[in-house]
Order: C-alpha cells, then sequence, then structure tokens
C-alpha cells in the first residue's frame, strides 16, 4: 500500500488489545511518551472474543487515571480497525499526532530531561 | 473479605506534600481480591504518584512492596531491614492493616490509601455488596441465612418497615428490602413460620457497643 504515517509513531506489537494492562499504558507515559493510543480489532471480531472490548474500558479507566494526575484525558485513546484497513491505521495515525501536537508535550518529559 | 476503595489521588498527595521518600505497602489479602491495595494497585498508584511529581517537576521515590498480610507482625517485620530509608509509609491495606504497621513503627508516621468499607462477597467481576457487620451475636439462623443488621438500613430484628416497596428500600431504588429478602428465602425454605417469631431485643455488648474487642484462645498461646 506504501501508505505515510507520522514518524513520531512507535508500535507496539501485542498478541491483542486485551493484553494492554493500565500499568503498561502508565509505564508508557513514565517514560516520557507524550500520548498513547490502541489500535484494536473491529468490536465484535476480536479473536480472542473480549479482547479489544477490555482494552476499551481499560483505556476508559486510564482517562479517568490520567486526569486526576493532570496530564489530561486526551493523551490516551482506543480505535477500532482491521488488519486490512492500513488506511485507517494510516489516518488514526496523522489524527492521534495532531491532537498530540495540539496538547503539547508531556510535562513528564521536562523532569525526566532534568534528571538525565 | 474486607472491601475497600482507595482515595482519590488529590487526598494522598495532600497527605505526602511534605515527603520525597515513600514506602508504599501493598497487602496480599482481602485488599489484592477486591482490586484495591494489592500489587497490580500498588504498582498503579506509585506510576499515578510519579507522573503527577514529575508533571510539577518535584521529585518523589516510591518503593513499592506488597506483603502476604499487614494483620500480622511476622509479615510487617519484612520491611523493617529498609523501612528506616522512607519518610513515610502509605499503606494500602484495610483500617486494620494500616494501624498493625503504625504499632510496629513507632516512629514512622503511616498514611492511608484507601478507606476501609465494608465486610462482603463478590457479586461478579469487579463488583463487591456488603453482607456482615460483625456485630458480634449471629441472627443468621433466624433470618433465612440473610442478615437483618448488614441488609437492612435500619437493620430492624422484626420487618419489614413502612419503606419496604416492590421489594425495594426506601433508601435506595436500587437497594434490595433485606426483610424482602429474608421473607423470600424463609418462604424458599419452607421456615415461614420462623417469620412469626418476635426476635427479642438484640444485645449489643458483644458488638461495638462494648468497646474494641478482642479475641483470645489459650490453647493456642505461646
Amino acid at each position: 500500500m506504501r501508505l505515510n504515517y507520522p514518524p513520531n509513531v512507535k508500535v507496539v506489537r501485542v498478541p491483542c488489545t486485551g493484553r494492554v494492562d493500565v500499568l503498561l499504558i502508565l509505564r508508557a507515559f513514565e517514560s516520557g511518551v507524550d500520548g498513547v493510543y490502541l489500535a484494536g480489532c473491529l468490536e465484535g471480531e476480536c479473536h480472542f472474543l473480549r479482547g479489544n472490548l477490555r482494552a476499551k474500558k481499560r483505556v476508559e479507566y486510564v482517562k479517568a487515571l490520567l486526569e486526576e494526575v493532570g496530564l489530561g484525558a486526551g493523551r490516551i485513546e482506543m480505535y477500532n480497525m482491521s488488519s486490512a484497513q492500513g488506511q485507517r491505521f494510516a489516518e488514526v495515525a496523522r489524527e492521534m499526532t495532531e491532537r498530540i501536537r495540539a496538547l503539547g508535550p508531556s510535562p513528564v518529559k521536562k523532569s525526566l530531561k532534568r534528571e538525565l | 473479605m474486607i472491601v475497600a476503595n482507595r482515595k482519590s489521588l488529590g487526598e494522598i498527595l495532600e497527605m505526602l506534600k511534605p515527603y520525597r521518600k515513600v514506602l508504599l505497602l501493598g497487602c496480599n489479602e482481602c485488599v489484592t481480591v477486591c482490586a484495591v491495595g494489592g500489587e497490580r494497585e500498588v504498582g498503579v498508584l506509585a506510576s499515578e504518584l510519579r507522573l503527577s511529581r514529575a508533571r510539577e517537576g518535584q521529585e518523589i521515590e516510591v518503593r513499592e512492596q506488597t506483603l502476604e498480610r499487614q494483620c500480622d507482625y511476622e509479615y510487617i517485620d519484612q520491611v523493617r531491614p529498609f523501612v528506616g530509608e522512607y519518610e513515610v509509609i502509605l499503606s494500602m491495606a484495610c483500617g486494620a492493616g494500616i494501624q498493625y504497621v503504625a504499632e510496629r513503627y513507632r516512629d514512622k508516621l503511616v498514611l492511608p490509601a484507601v478507606n476501609t468499607t465494608f465486610l462482603g462477597v463478590t457479586l461478579e467481576q469487579g463488583v463487591w455488596s456488603e453482607r456482615c457487620q460483625g456485630c458480634g451475636e449471629c441472627v443468621l439462623h433466624l433470618t433465612g441465612g440473610v442478615c437483618p443488621i448488614a441488609r437492612c438500613a435500619k437493620s430492624l430484628l422484626n420487618g419489614p418497615c413502612g419503606g419496604s416497596s416492590n421489594g425495594k428500600c426506601e433508601v435506595d431504588k436500587e437497594l434490595d428490602c433485606g426483610w424482602q429478602l429474608i421473607i423470600d428465602r424463609l418462604r424458599e425454605l419452607g421456615q415461614m413460620d420462623r417469620y412469626e417469631e418476635i426476635i427479642p431485643v438484640k444485645d449489643w455488648s458483644p458488638a461495638r457497643d462494648g468497646g474494641p474487642r478482642k479475641r483470645v484462645r489459650e490453647d493456642l498461646r505461646l
């Protein structure tokens, strides 16, 4: 397909979005990422039946946590797309990049830099 | 199990304001089962604390440690070798655990990260419900195995009251009337004759009214 998507998106492969634990997401933010999004299979088409639905709930939970922490719920999102939707994958990567860029860099990153 | 609720992050941050080195203690028992203070929740809270402080450009060192139990001193003593390195202990155990940790480390401030709420059961994954208030004198044999103390909003021993409507309690329309549950259960058991018997006034002295309680089994003492 030779589609382009922003190079700032780092893909972390997991067997299913159901594997994505709340702590995995929080650790990513602790390491200084500006935003996280999950690209799960289409709802109702999870190979493991409910993996993407569980991920959706966890994303909602993390949104509340990020709001509490002060990073803002906007820095995380759940998307659904099938493996045949390369176009959509690139579109979402651009959409999320724009959203995070508008929010600015994670304030956590400043502290990380100081530590270095 | 003992069921608790996490305090809000804002409340916890306020308590921790003056401190930079925190020992965060989880408990592997009840609070693990009700997903409020086990190893995972310790990880999440530690992460939240680090993120909040980092956002404000402040430092915090959080050591995550989950004990087998915080209501037995053998386990609490496991942190003794390094407890001195921390300014404060933040405990995610129930109120009993938090207090026992404080008793074992008298020179350390021990802060609660959870609100201990009730003795209850798991209705389904992620849903817990109150069943017992530890009143010290069980009446479940009289009430079809449904507790009038814990499950009736008024703890009536001879109910229901006039607030019972269509099986629900006037306190909350979603809440089952405890006495409706008792009557339904007695009917299922064919024990409706029990309902005719007046349960006499309860002796509340074995409950909290008699002051803090203690249990001793002499044969087990060393």
